[in-house]
């Protein structure tokens, strides 16, 4: 999820050495659904990616408080780039699955419209019947070509804008989050902001951390990205795409990006640093924030709201897969981790913002101390509600991958941006081939 | 040639037919478990990869084979990323063996005099040897970091301006090299060390006495001398620069080895095409290109070293 999408490169390092353990482990026996043992001693197996944060908000502890008898048994991988490695490996062998696999947005559409019959139909254990109590779009997005549920939603990921008060004022810019917002309402007020900073910044400190971000945040304002809604590959010719390019090709060449790899362990050291004065974060970045800034940067961030409007980036599903052991225990389960009063938790303890519309009232008026006491249940509350419905696709993960990696040729370079695209079209031919 | 003839055994314990047949199969039966595992997991899996290079495969749908022929191989001629990951192999293995190979040298030939704590010396060298390869990527990383990185930090201080270690071509290259020589440096010397020690002592003592320097005995004495060893080592670096990949990858942990594919080497674009993209077919077919490159280098490695030898056996 969240986090651990964030986790990416930091973790593949470690991640690789784990991986090939995973591989090894994915070898080892087949168990199709043997047993579904009715009562008695159970244990739920959930394998999950980054943090997810429900063993830290004991919510594991409340459930086998809940359900005498039942054991739940996490394993979790760092890197979301290595879990999915690692959960394609096993579904294509067919063994070493858990009884609950996570599964990021970016991948779902590769569930839904690939591999339907490799994730048990949610339906037949009634899952019709919880509809209602998740954000629709998020509904929509885990179902598969025939009305399969084939998952169900934790978190989204709407977008704000995270700034440092302390060095916006050293530059002499406003760090009141509303006049900001109304500042930098469009993308080019944001810009403007920019160049007004990068003329009085303290030393070493650049507007933004990294142009990838900025593309990656603005992409998620469209509906249509990637795919269009038939399916077909449009990118290249999407011009909301474009534009995201085009803004971000004038910020690295205005010199407001700290040219930061986001995700590497540079990135993580640049918090603390103070190399950069804006990050574009979607909810699940503030525990990011928390962690990589530590204690030292309490008070020192607010949030504002988006510029250019509201969009999301990232969240997460929880699945069954159909080789799974306990696949009745195991629903139940995903069924009260996602149920509102537990998201709503995690929200306050995590920042994953909850994608059940029932807990999205609940933590309307929450508010962050380590943010100077934004709103922060107003801010992404609005921005989920107004975001767009997005079209995933097979390829997401990969096609962003692409582009941002062309942008950092862009930026880091000083690549022409025509040769930049063209390369990223090279990559995005190679990748899907 | 009474002498060489076989003693026969006084009392034969089991029938001679049986013992002949014994004698001449035994041998096999000791190699048999090697041959065995080998088959498993040496043989079965590299035929099973060319089976699978002459098919579109997918991970996700692994039962959907689309039969391509060579399709696989002929798209690999055109692309780019493939001759970029190609090349790149080849400017880092040059970039990391060279100097490993010529530095273990010197180190050995430093070590091979009678020096204090030797057995210090020699033990420190292979430390690094014995450090994991992920450790020492992730630490070399850091010390490689465009803004807080140490080694910016001591080239800033002789007024070198920050080298983006990351992005450049040549500058990542040099990056991951040293992470290679690192490691590699000290288990090749103590090799070299080996081999000098078996270089008769009476070689130096004539070629002193006849008034030949240090310098001169390293060269006309020493890498005479060593010429097996230096073919060894350099068939095993070969063989391991074409295969890199842990350190690459784990570099900054992209899979494309840099936002340009700047170190990408072939080991890691295979990892991407399989494992990244989960293109298997295309990914076997790298593979075994791969395998065959290797075939190639080390017989070419191979004639050369035995041209030479059988004109040092002719002179």
């Amino acid at each position: 999820m969240p986090t651990a999408r964030a986790a990416r490169r930091a973790a593949v390092r470690l991640g690789a050495v784990a991986l090939a353990g995973a591989l090894l482990a994915a070898c080892g026996g087949s168990t199709e659904g043997a047993s579904d043992s009715a009562g008695g001693e159970v244990t739920i197996t959930v394998d999950l990616f980054g943090s997810f944060g429900y063993k830290e908000a004991g919510l594991y502890a409340e459930y086998e408080k809940l359900h005498p008898g039942v054991t739940i048994k996490q394993t979790d991988t760092e890197d979301e780039a290595d879990y999915w490695k690692s959960l394609q490996t096993r579904l294509a062998g067919g063994g070493g699955l858990a009884d609950v696999q996570a599964v990021e947005v970016g991948r779902i559409a590769s569930v839904a419209q690939q591999q339907s019959d490799k994730f048990e139909d949610l339906r037949k254990h009634g899952a019709d019947k919880l509809k209602g109590e998740f954000a629709e779009a998020k509904w929509a997005a885990a179902t598969g070509r025939n009305g399969e549920v084939l998952g169900l939603g934790t978190d989204v990921g709407p977008e704000a804008m995270c700034y440092r008060t302390d060095l916006f004022a050293k530059a002499g810019l406003p760090t009141d989050r509303e006049e900001l917002a109304t500042k930098w309402s469009t993308w080019e007020g944001y810009l403007e902001l920019g160049r007004q900073y990068k003329a009085k910044a303290p030393a070493k400190s650049a507007w933004l951390d990294s142009v990838g971000s900025l593309y990656s945040v603005m992409i998620g304002q469209q509906k249509e990205r990637y795919y269009d809604a038939s399916g077909k590959l449009i990118w290249e010719t999407n011009p909301a795409l474009r534009t995201a390019w085009d803004t971000s090709v004038t910020a690295a060449r205005d010199g407001l990006s700290a040219k930061l790899d986001q995700w590497s362990p540079q990135w993580n050291q640049a918090f603390a640093a103070g190399s950069f004065a804006t990050l574009p974060c979607p909810a699940w970045m503030l525990g990011y924030i928390k962690g990589q800034a530590g204690d030292a940067g309490k008070g020192k961030w607010d949030i504002a709201a988006l510029p250019g409007g509201p969009g999301n980036w990232g969240g997460s599903y929880l699945t069954v897969p159909r080789a799974a052991k306990h696949k009745k225990e195991a629903y139940e389960l995903i069924t009260w981790l996602t149920a509102p009063e537990q998201q709503a938790k995690l929200f306050l303890k995590q920042g994953s913002f909850p994608s059940a519309t029932g807990a999205i009232t609940k933590i309307s008026g929450a508010t962050d101390p380590y943010f100077s006491g934004a709103p922060i249940g107003k801010i992404f509350g609005e921005a989920a509600e107004a975001a767009p419905v997005q079209v995933l696709g097979v390829h997401d993960q990969n096609i962003a991958q692409q582009i941002t990696n062309a942008l950092g040729e862009v930026e880091r370079k000083g690549t022409a941006p025509e040769q930049a695209w063209a390369n990223a079209k090279k990559g995005v031919e190679n990748t899907i081939g | 040639m009474t002498l060489t003839a076989p003693t026969r055994p006084l009392a034969p314990s089991r029938p001679p037919a049986a013992r002949r047949a014994w004698q001449k199969l035994s041998p096999y039966a000791y190699i048999a478990p090697f041959f065995t595992l080998f088959a498993a997991f040496g043989l079965f899996p590299l035929l099973y990869t060319a089976f699978v290079s002459l098919y579109r495969v997918e991970l996700q749908t692994p039962g959907d084979m689309e039969w391509r022929g060579l399709g696989n191989y002929a798209a690999l001629l055109g692309d780019t990323f493939f001759w970029t990951s190609l090349r790149n192999t080849f400017t880092i293995g040059v970039l990391s063996t060279v100097p490993q190979l010529v530095m273990a040298l010197g180190l050995a030939h430093l070590l091979n005099y009678k020096l204090r704590g030797r057995t210090f010396f020699r033990t420190a060298m292979l430390l690094p040897y014995a450090t994991s390869v992920a450790a020492a990527t992730l630490v070399f990383a850091q010390l490689f970091g465009r803004d807080f990185g140490l080694v910016n930090y001591v080239l800033g201080l002789v007024g070198i301006g920050p080298v983006d270690w990351q992005t450049g071509t040549t500058a990542s290259q040099i990056a991951v090299s040293s992470i290679v020589i690192w490691r590699w440096t000290g288990y090749n010397a103590l090799i070299y060390l080996a081999g000098m020690q078996s270089i008769p002592h009476e070689l130096y003592e004539a070629a002193e006495m006849d008034g030949a320097s240090r310098w001169r005995q390293f060269f006309h004495v020493t890498l005479p001398g060593l010429r097996p060893t230096i073919v060894f080592t350099v068939v095993v670096s070969t063989i391991g620069a074409t295969q890199l990949f842990g350190e690459p990858l784990l570099f900054e942990g992209s899979v494309s080895g840099g936002i340009s594919h700047q170190y990408q080497t072939l080991g890691l674009y295979l990892y991407e095409q399989g494992w990244g993209f989960f293109h298997l077919g295309r990914a076997a077919a790298i593979a075994w290109v791969m395998f065959l490159l290797i075939l190639l280098v080390v017989g070419v490695n191979a004639a050369i070293a035995g041209r030479r030898s059988r004109k040092e056996a002719g002179r």
